[in-house]
């Protein structure tokens, strides 16, 4: 395969980085971290073989045709959680790689790696759930692969995906597209994937009713941008909702304010924030997206966001304010102002 | 010093030792020694600090506090 | 949430702000110990709506950050044992010592787990009678009375294999500390509210005497803080010195004497290091004789390695309130929340690490 032939517009990944000599977890959680990998390890080690867009799918133009690439690997442990499991994570997470570049998903790959002794009982309701998910996001599954690694070669089951998919006529939507006076919406309450996963979690546990929000946004993204000018989209997972708006502000280079009373949030999210020490604007979400909308357009999308399953608790919590700056200024409760920096790395429960 | 959440009680195992309960911060509920504040109650509010009831809320000076402080308001107005 | 939205009210908030405005005449340093109260002044953005002419400067209020770095790199040598289960609070796992941190441990294969509560460890050593828990209890007066459970637990179980690294510093001495300094700037102090939730306030008044500051007793939401600091520019606008109780609703004069009485049956005052300032007599806590047993240090007789701060770290002069984390020559530069220099950019209280999150070079 020559290279020559594809127009190749962006190296999407979300890889962890490394300062040290060892890859530590924290270089996989979405943080400074994570960010450094790729930009100071990967895209300097794969230099010419990666172009660089950095938005959550590769764009590449086939014959005047604009499709949408992206990978992914889950190692979610438990493997089923309050609200989901890994099989719906792996499909609504490629579904929604490729829905943040505007691309409408046609098909994704699905390689397992299984864990020698996993029950097979096991495997079967991952592979129902990914069958299910897969349906609802009217994605095909078009190729798959197994490898059995030795008993500990995995924690169980991880699998690993590449999504394809094509972006219509008339669709930009990339990272760098915010310009001053662009709306900033999003599509529900922060955090809840992150704290339901937590909360079946050895030694951090706590009892919550809480689920997971793990969805897949397609559809609602089809509605959002017939309904107005979409400039830009981000699912926050790893990281959360601060990390992404992080990425975009240094993508578009602009200043944004975001207003705190104003960002949905369950109120056991809230709780289990306040016990633990997070800030749950870096805890992920799987079923959520962020938008940055034309002004004009802001009020319809926000409306028919609304009327969708996944875009009840829409919200706008702020806007660009101005150029030339990567910056996010976030409007506390109590009508302070404070900077929104990314997270280091791992997020850790604080005691002071 | 330290993270401290107030929470309310909604269980007291009687029998635990030490004294163990069931804490409710709002819709997340965690297991807590109580045994540092054996004259709580179901009900009560306690503040919770690594898993540990170190205090009972107040109440009454809860609601004291408040209203001084809307006593400073009414004064500005 | 109860007891915590009523204190965050913008309203109540306005009220206070407007009040301290108009108080103030003079300019006055104001120091809170509490690496919890750093951390919400600059998360609430309440810093930037105190008046100018008020200084709020951050004490050595996070035990995280003031743990001398010989027992972090002795923690560090134990955790890498083979057999041992290292159990710790999530903010240390970032803490560097001389060449590492409990991260790193981890990636290399050491056995290194969070805990939230000091009753898991011991449920870990229970569930694994053949390796070695280590328990890193670490805190302030308000952690102690959990660490001592742990403690106390284990000898009632009859557990051989639990032990704790012991670091515990109390807020006291190091007030006095700062105060008998001759570089002592502070002219008031927000004491620790969930310190006294504990301990109460009787240990506070001498000190306000003897050094004629008033100290008022401060709990952690907005509102909270802002009652704290109007109370002690009350008290410095009219001269007084006096111990002020703004956190009532969790803090009585005598404190939690059950938990008091815990903490001594297993605790005895002992001199103390604290990292970036230096010894400091009777200002922490160590394990009484009858439980040396458990002391972890002991037990794995890790050597006494040779410690190296960084030379253009100033946390002394930080957690003393001298200069503030922007006034430092390498903050933001060398050092960075990845590339901690020292103490005070460890865990996000430590105020140049939670000045950095939150202000970055603003």
């Amino acid at each position: 395969m020559e290279y020559n032939e594809f127009d190749f517009d962006g190296y999407a990944c979300s890889i962890p980085h490394q300062t040290k000599e060892k890859i530590l977890l924290g270089h996989g959680s979405g943080g400074k971290l994570s960010h450094d990998l790729i930009n100071n390890f990967f895209l300097p080690e794969l230099k010419n073989a990666a172009p660089r867009n950095k938005d959550d799918a590769a764009i590449i133009s086939l014959n005047g045709r604009r499709l949408a690439l992206t990978t992914d690997s889950y190692v979610v442990s438990p493997l089923f959680f309050p609200g989901g499991d890994i099989g719906k994570l792996a499909v609504c997470g490629t579904v929604n790689d490729l829905s943040m570049v505007g691309a409408t998903p046609i098909a994704l790959t699905c390689g397992y790696i299984i864990e020698e002794g996993l029950p097979l009982e096991i495997l079967k309701r991952v592979v129902h759930s990914i069958q299910e998910t897969a349906l609802e996001a009217k994605i095909y599954i078009a190729a798959g692969d197994t490898k059995v690694v030795q008993r500990g070669g995995v924690d169980k089951l991880f699998i690993n995906t590449t999504g394809l998919g094509y972006i219509s006529e008339g669709i930009n939507i990339s990272g760098s597209n915010a310009i001053p006076g662009d709306v900033i919406i999003i599509s529900g309450t922060i955090g809840d994937h992150g704290i339901a996963i937590l909360s079946v979690r050895e030694g951090l546990g706590f009892e919550t009713d809480l689920q997971s929000d793990v969805a897949p946004l397609n559809h609602l993204v089809k509605d959002m941008t017939s309904a107005g000018e979409i400039k830009v989209l981000r699912d926050p997972t790893r990281g959360g909702l601060g990390t992404s708006l992080v990425e975009i502000t240094q993508q578009s280079n602009v200043t944004i304010e975001i207003y705190e009373r104003d960002i949905p949030i369950m109120p056991q999210v809230r709780a289990a924030c306040e016990m633990l020490g997070f800030d749950p604007l870096y805890i992920a979400n799987e079923g959520k997206l962020v938008a940055f909308v034309a002004e004009r357009d802001a009020d319809k999308v926000l409306s028919i966001m609304r009327k969708h399953q996944y875009g009840q608790s829409a919200a706008i919590i702020g806007r660009v304010i101005e150029a030339g700056k990567p910056r996010i200024y976030l409007k506390t409760i109590i009508g302070g102002k404070r900077i929104v920096d990314m997270l280091p790395g791992e997020l850790l429960p604080r005691i002071c | 010093m330290c993270l401290g959440i107030p929470g309310k009680i909604m269980e007291l195992q009687e029998q635990s030792s030490p004294l163990m309960g069931k804490v409710d911060f709002g819709g997340v509920i965690k297991s807590v020694c109580m045994t540092y504040v054996p004259e709580a109650k179901v009900g009560d509010y306690c503040l919770v600090h690594v898993g540990f009831a170190i205090s009972l809320m107040n109440e009454e000076e809860a609601i004291e506090t408040l209203t001084l402080i809307s006593e400073i308001a009414s004064m500005d107005n | 949430m109860k007891y915590i939205d009523e204190y965050r009210d913008p309203n109540r908030v306005n009220t206070l702000i407007k009040e301290i405005q108009t108080t103030i005449r003079k300019p006055w340093v104001l120091m809170e110990i509490c690496g919890g109260q750093t951390h919400a002044f600059l998360h609430h953005g309440l810093d930037m709506m105190l008046p100018n002419i008020l200084e709020l400067v951050h004490g050595p209020g996070c035990p995280v950050c003031v743990t001398p770095l010989e027992q972090i790199d002795r923690a560090l040598a134990i955790s890498i044992l083979p057999d041992v289960i290292f159990t710790t609070y999530g903010d240390m796992l970032r803490v560097p010592g001389s060449s590492h941190d409990l991260f790193s441990v981890r990636a290399s294969g050491g056995d290194v787990r969070i805990v939230y509560s000091p009753l898991e460890a011991i449920t870990i050593a229970e569930a694994n009678p053949l390796r070695q828990v280590v328990f890193f209890a670490i805190g302030f007066e308000t952690t102690a009375p959990a660490n001592a459970m742990a403690i106390l637990q284990a000898k009632e179980k009859k557990l051989k294999n639990f032990s704790v690294i012991v670091s515990h510093v109390c807020v006291p001495p190091a007030m006095e500390a700062i105060l008998g300094s001759k570089s002592n700037r502070v002219n008031a102090f927000l004491a620790a509210g969930n310190v006294c939730s504990v301990m109460g306030y009787h240990q506070y008044p001498a000190i306000a005497k003897k050094y004629k500051v008033p100290i008022i007793v401060t709990g952690f939401e907005p509102v909270d803080l802002l009652r704290g600091v109007l109370l002690a520019i009350q008290q410095l606008e009219s001269g007084q010195s006096r111990v002020e109780n703004a956190y009532q609703r969790s803090v009585t004069f005598d404190g939690n004497r059950l938990a008091q009485e815990t903490i001594y049956s297993v605790f005895q005052p002992v001199d103390r290091k604290w990292r970036g300032i230096g010894s400091i007599p009777l200002s922490g806590w160590g394990l009484r004789t009858e439980f040396s047993a458990y002391d972890a240090e002991t037990r794995f007789s890790v050597e006494n390695i040779t410690t190296k701060e960084s030379s253009l770290c100033i946390a002394g002069q930080i957690l003393q309130g001298l200069k503030k984390p922007t006034q430092c020559t390498a903050y933001n530069k060398q050092c960075t929340p990845q590339t901690p220099l020292g103490a005070p950019m460890v865990s996000a209280e430590g105020a140049c690490a939670a000045y950095y999150h939150y202000h970055q070079g603003v």
